[in-house]
């Protein structure tokens, strides 16, 4: 159920994409031409789609997380250990499924500890997962030992560089994964319950929310995520690299789940939003990029435009903005008067 | 007497001899001191920058611009002294005064916007970055006869260890450093407000004049950080020194300064700088040993001084409950 | 107490108002040089709302002060501490994190240069604790004293930066009986130095000691101010607790349908609440009295699981249960309406219909949805007979009014068909209309059949609805009232009832 609430919610989403794609269309009028060539499709809109899948991959469980109040900083560097782990199980000659299954798992447990230093130690979140951030790609680097670990497994490689259909499969995972997040949390009532955490913890506790299960259910598929992703990147450029591979991607993903329109604070969340955020993030790298600007403003750029976000989403003006609307003309400003009158 | 406020300092000081102590029974050649003076020399930029992070940490806040600011720094000296005839006493003058206004206008955005410092300060880190970006994205090489004079200012010491300018600077500046965070009033104000902003400013701290200065002592020990990182590599690069922001704020932990704000030293700091640089520079001597295991040792610390101060938390909320006999004369 | 007869405070016409309420109405009150004055209330009575009028927190609506012969006008904290009036609340406002001496001194500290002169801080700080008979290290962390040292800390740099009136906010809320001797002993001291001192407490006994004088406020308004060595604690009990119930028509009672539904054995906490019996049964309100912090809420948090006990035994149709938190305790079918609704209560950016559903969807585990048929079955049958008033179920619980954001947590525990049912205080804070709409609905409730445990300040109210009416005084039970024995008279006297004090188990 496609509801008009729903609409509401990611207009802001929509709208700031739309006039970034308009100024990519503007810079470089074959945009929106696709080409379907040697069984696959070519063009800037399927390059946005693809490049920006690790970030979209990301958000979804950075979405939930932040949604519980927390944060995740571990997610670039649980990327390179999931690279890695895919890239050495392939490497010693085990099947791609088998290498994936053992990425993906290994992902998951990196969100365990995540889950258990948050939910059962309470340590702050941004405290417990810098633990793994700055310890994960030492691990990732003890397993590639040191080296940039290149593979030639077509299985594995397909995740990456290949395509179904034409679509590459990049772009396949990352909307399957997020329609299914998105579609899993609002159809069960793991979304409310999440936002419930995130909201008032006591007040759900109290209700009788088992808040630690779900605290370290948030970080666990977080973990997993952040492996599938780390797959993904690792297959594309058919080896591991420890040091590199999703290198302040966290940071990207926080951005996204942020331009998305979630409060860092917790509570109300959007998937979807989150997902539209990652790709205006990739339509602006795409816009510098045609534009024929040096990629160098894109961080400049970037940079601004988190900053015109954040101070419009930021509380102080958004009261500025409500008391301005207060003292307009029709409404009496005199604090006293709504008081008495409502005394009756 | 032994304050539980001391503990973690203690503790890292502890861990600080205590490797130091395996180093040197393994590696007698680590007493020498040619390794002291390159401990000092290797750590210096990474030094000035934790100082900075310290003050931050200490308010409850962070800072993950600074890795960025440190190779804008050197980037701007770089093009400056290369391009114009500014004298390099001037550009080092004029990037302090742009970083501190830098690091000044992210405390303002902070405390007059409400903003989480993460993320002012994580778009700062993309703008300072950025800003590298468009001077250059070359490594530019810089060749100044005053830099050539600072690089060659050293003291030869007994061993042959050479004691150079960058690490005095660092030195320094921890001192500078610990006497305005424990003698100054600004030093109580940063500590009274990671104890609490609001009961802060209800006691009558100047909230927002702290934390803009706070974060402009931040910019401007990355400027410096960015200086003495010129002086050390002879160049500017804007690729340089990514995710020194987080080898810092390890630092900062592992030197026994809470991540919430509220406790900890400057010198503990220093010894958290000084225990990074050991394992690396253990790792170095071992010569078997691969670099990685650089991050996972630092990450173990990390965790284990973070279970430390957990633990340390948790045990003066039990002792506060228990009933305590005390001394009336009334 | 000193010669100078003009008093140190008077306050008159203090009034001020919120949207919906008038939270103080034509308040006025004196404190003499030298007096420790009691400030007495139930909760909601207007006590803070007058303390933040007379210092600043808040703008008054109307009023005059007038402090040591001038009229002031206090803007914030800051400003009514350099006019002379100083504040010290029960969670203490100073820095754990920093030292006793600089908790003294912060923004005034001693100078040596552009140096914190430390030694002489210390000094200083020695010297004046040392007057209050207080022998400590001040260069140590607040943190590591006990909190009757870290209050008298808060209380001498309170009077060290305004020295005319000290408000104490609940001071002894969270001290021992030694604790409460030595700060009493402090009191003492501040009141020979001619500071009128405001103490505002819940401890009757603790009033009586030490208080010369006391004012008692009620819905906002002033009912007394009386010499304490010339009433009685009935008397105080009886201002605060009125009777603005009393008009009511009292319907006959149901009685208990007598199937033992809930056997409590020993249940307890230790520095809590003492251990405890209480048989439940089916169709009974029992009801719980006492004054505040008597352990009214933590009873009820004890049964439901939202604390743990430390020991004790639960048989539930004469089984035995476990409840080690609340979602056992829902597992179980039992609710709980907590006191505090904000924080304990409502989820505030949820909607009305997710707030009601929430305990129920709780309890079927997330991935059984309820469907959102159901979800709006369910949500409109309780908004309709429990008359929420709402503009829409979408609309976030937290824009409703108190009274609604009660019933809309009823209906969350209704939802869940709860055998038994715990309420903390259901009527605190609402406004009048709704009050009268939760009593009959809880009548009702026993109708049905479902067996109740009601905390509440309200004797009246308790007088109305329950069977029996357990009493608490110091976090333990001191006695139990029964059928025709359920008056507020005879609650107000076994509140009162002089007991011989006990430390806390």
């Amino acid at each position: 159920m496609i509801s008009y609430n729903f609409f509401k919610r990611i207009m802001p989403q929509m709208i700031i994409l739309g006039v970034v794609l308009f100024l990519n269309l503007l810079v470089f009028p074959d945009f929106f031409v696709i080409e379907f060539q040697n069984g696959r499709l070519f063009g800037n809109v399927i390059d946005v789609l693809n490049r920006g899948a690790p970030t979209a991959l990301l958000c979804i469980g950075m979405t939930l997380v932040i949604a519980t109040k927390g944060i995740d900083l571990s997610v670039g560097a649980v990327m390179a250990i999931a690279g890695a782990t895919a890239a050495s199980l392939v490497v010693d000659g085990h099947y791609w499924l088998t290498a994936v299954i053992g990425a993906l798992t290994v992902g998951a447990i990196c969100g365990l500890w995540n889950g258990f230093l948050v939910a059962i130690l309470r340590i702050q979140p941004i405290v417990a997962t810098l633990v793994l951030m700055v310890a994960g790609r030492g691990v990732a680097q003890l397993i590639t030992e040191g080296t940039i670990l290149t593979f030639l497994d077509e299985g594995l490689i397909h995740l990456g560089a290949g395509t179904v259909f034409g679509i590459p499969t990049p772009v396949l995972i990352w909307i399957f994964l997020g329609g299914l997040a998105a579609f899993f949390v609002r159809r069960t009532a793991l979304g409310m319950l999440i936002e419930s955490i995130g909201i008032n913890e006591a007040s759900s506790r109290l209700a009788g929310i088992n808040s630690r299960i779900l605290l370290i259910c948030v970080y666990v598929v977080s973990g997993i995520c952040a492996a599938v992703a780390g797959v993904i990147v690792a297959a594309d450029i058919q080896g591991a690299d420890a040091n590199n591979a999703g290198l302040w991607l966290e940071l990207d993903a926080i951005l996204a789940v942020v331009i998305g329109g979630n409060s860092l604070l917790g509570g109300r969340f959007s998937i979807v939003a989150s997902l539209l955020g990652a790709i205006i993030i990739q339509s602006v790298n795409s816009l510098i990029l045609l534009s024929g600007m040096p990629p160098e403003f894109n961080l400049v750029i970037k940079a601004l435009l988190i900053l015109a976000i954040l101070v419009i989403q930021s509380p102080r003006v958004g009261h500025l903005i409500y008391i301005m609307r207060a003292s307009s003309p029709p409404i009496k400003s005199d604090p006293l008067t709504p008081a008495k009158e409502s005394n009756r | 007497m032994i304050r539980s406020t001391h503990l973690p300092l203690i503790a890292t000081l502890f861990t600080f001899l205590l490797a130091y102590a395996l180093c040197a029974w393994q590696f007698p050649a680590m007493l020498s001191t040619r390794v002291v003076a390159n401990l000092l020399t290797d750590n210096a930029f990474l030094g000035i920058v934790a100082v900075g992070m310290t003050f931050v940490i200490l308010s409850g806040g962070i800072d993950l611009s600074v890795g960025s600011v440190i190779a804008f720094t050197g980037v701007f000296l770089a093009v400056v002294l290369r391009d114009t005839s500014i004298p390099p006493m001037m550009a080092f003058a004029l990037v302090l005064f742009i970083t501190s206004a830098f690091g000044a206008a992210m405390g303002a955005t902070i405390h007059y916007l409400e903003m989480p410092p993460f993320i002012v300060t994580l778009a700062g880190m993309f703008l300072a970055r950025g800003a590298a970006y468009v001077m250059s994205t070359d490594s530019i090489p810089i060749t100044h006869e005053f830099y050539d004079v600072l690089q060659s200012l050293y003291w030869k010491s007994a061993g042959g260890g050479r004691f150079r300018i960058i690490g005095g600077i660092m030195i320094l500046t921890f001192i500078v450093a610990a006497i305005i965070a424990h003698r100054t009033k600004f030093g109580q104000n940063v500590y009274a407000l990671g104890g609490g902003a609001t009961t802060a400013r209800l006691m009558g701290v100047p909230v927002a004049s702290t934390t803009i200065k706070i974060y402009a002592i931040s910019g401007g020990l990355a400027g410096l950080s960015g200086i003495v990182f010129s002086l050390y590599t002879s160049a500017g690069y804007s690729l340089a020194t990514v995710g020194v922001e987080l080898d810092a704020i390890a630092a900062v932990v592992i030197g026994g300064t809470l991540l919430t704000g509220g406790y900890g030293f400057i010198a503990g700091t220093f010894f958290g700088i000084l225990i990074m640089g050991l394992i690396q520079t253990y790792i170095v001597f071992d010569g078997t040993l691969s670099s990685w295991w650089t991050k996972i040792v630092i990450g173990g610390l990390l965790f284990a001084f973070i279970l430390l101060q957990k633990g340390l938390t948790w045990a003066s909320t039990k002792r506060k409950k228990a009933v305590i006999g005390l001394d009336t004369q009334s | 107490m000193t010669n100078d007869p003009t008093p140190m405070l008077h306050a008159t016409g203090i009034s001020k108002f919120f949207p919906g309420t008038i939270a103080l109405d034509d308040v006025e009150i004196t404190l003499n040089r030298g007096e420790i004055h009691a400030l007495l209330g139930e909760n909601g009575a207007g006590k803070s709302t007058l303390i933040k009028c007379l210092t600043g927190v808040y703008r008054r609506d109307g009023g005059e002060i007038t402090l040591d012969g001038k009229h002031v006008n206090p803007q914030s904290t800051n400003h009514s501490q350099i006019l002379g009036i100083g504040t010290v609340y029960q969670e203490v406002n100073l820095l754990p994190n920093l030292t006793v001496a600089e908790n003294l001194h912060l923004g005034r500290q001693p100078m040596y240069g552009p140096f914190v002169a430390r030694r002489a801080m210390n000094a200083a700080a020695k010297k004046s604790l040392l007057e209050f008979g207080i022998d400590i290290d001040p260069a140590q962390p607040l943190s590591d004293y006990p909190v009757a040292i870290q209050q008298i800390v808060a209380i001498a740099r309170a009077v060290e930066m305004s020295g005319k009136v000290l408000i104490l906010d609940e001071p002894t809320a969270s001290l021992d009986l030694d604790e409460v001797k030595l700060l009493f002993s402090v009191i003492r001291q501040l009141k020979a130095r001619g500071i009128a001192v405001v103490f505002i407490t819940h401890f009757l006994d603790q009033v009586f000691e030490i208080c010369d004088r006391a004012t008692v406020l009620r819905n906002g308004q002033v009912v007394g101010t009386r010499e304490l060595n010339q009433v009685s604690q009935t008397d105080i009990i009886s201002l605060m607790l009125g009777r603005q119930l009393e008009a009511r028509l009292q319907e006959p009672k149901p009685k208990s349908s007598g199937t033992l539904l809930l056997q409590i054995k020993e249940l307890g906490k230790s520095g809590m609440l003492a251990p405890f019996n209480l048989n439940i049964h089916k169709g009974e309100v029992v009801g719980l009295a006492g004054l505040l912090g008597s352990g009214r809420t933590e009873t009820a948090n004890l049964i439901f699981g939202a604390v743990k006990a430390d020991f004790g035994q639960l048989k539930l149709h004469n089984k035995h249960i476990q409840i080690n938190n609340p979602r056992d305790a829902v597992a179980h079918g039992f609710a709980l309406c907590p006191e505090d609704r904000k924080t304990e209560g409502i989820v505030g950016d949820l909607s009305v219909r997710e707030n009601i559903i929430l305990a129920l969807q709780a309890r079927q585990g997330w991935l059984r949805p309820i469907s959102r048929r159901k979800v709006d079955e369910i949500a409109q049958h309780y908004v309709r007979t429990l008359d929420i008033r709402l503009a829409n179920l979408e609309m976030p619980i937290r824009l409703l009014s108190g009274g609604n954001q009660q019933k809309v947590l009823l209906a969350r525990w209704l939802a869940t068909d709860p055998d038994f049912l715990i309420l903390d205080e259901p009527t605190r804070g609402i406004d009048i209309g709704a009050h009268s709409e939760i009593i009959a609905l809880i009548g009702q409730l026993q109708k049905d059949g479902m067996a109740l445990l009601v905390a509440s300040s309200e004797m009246e109210e308790l007088v109305t609805y329950a069977n029996r009416v357990i009493v608490l005084r110091d976090h333990k039970q001191v006695g139990e009232l029964t059928g025709a024995e359920i008056t507020s008279n005879n609650i107000i006297r076994a509140i009162a009832a002089e007991t011989e004090h006990e430390g806390i188990a």
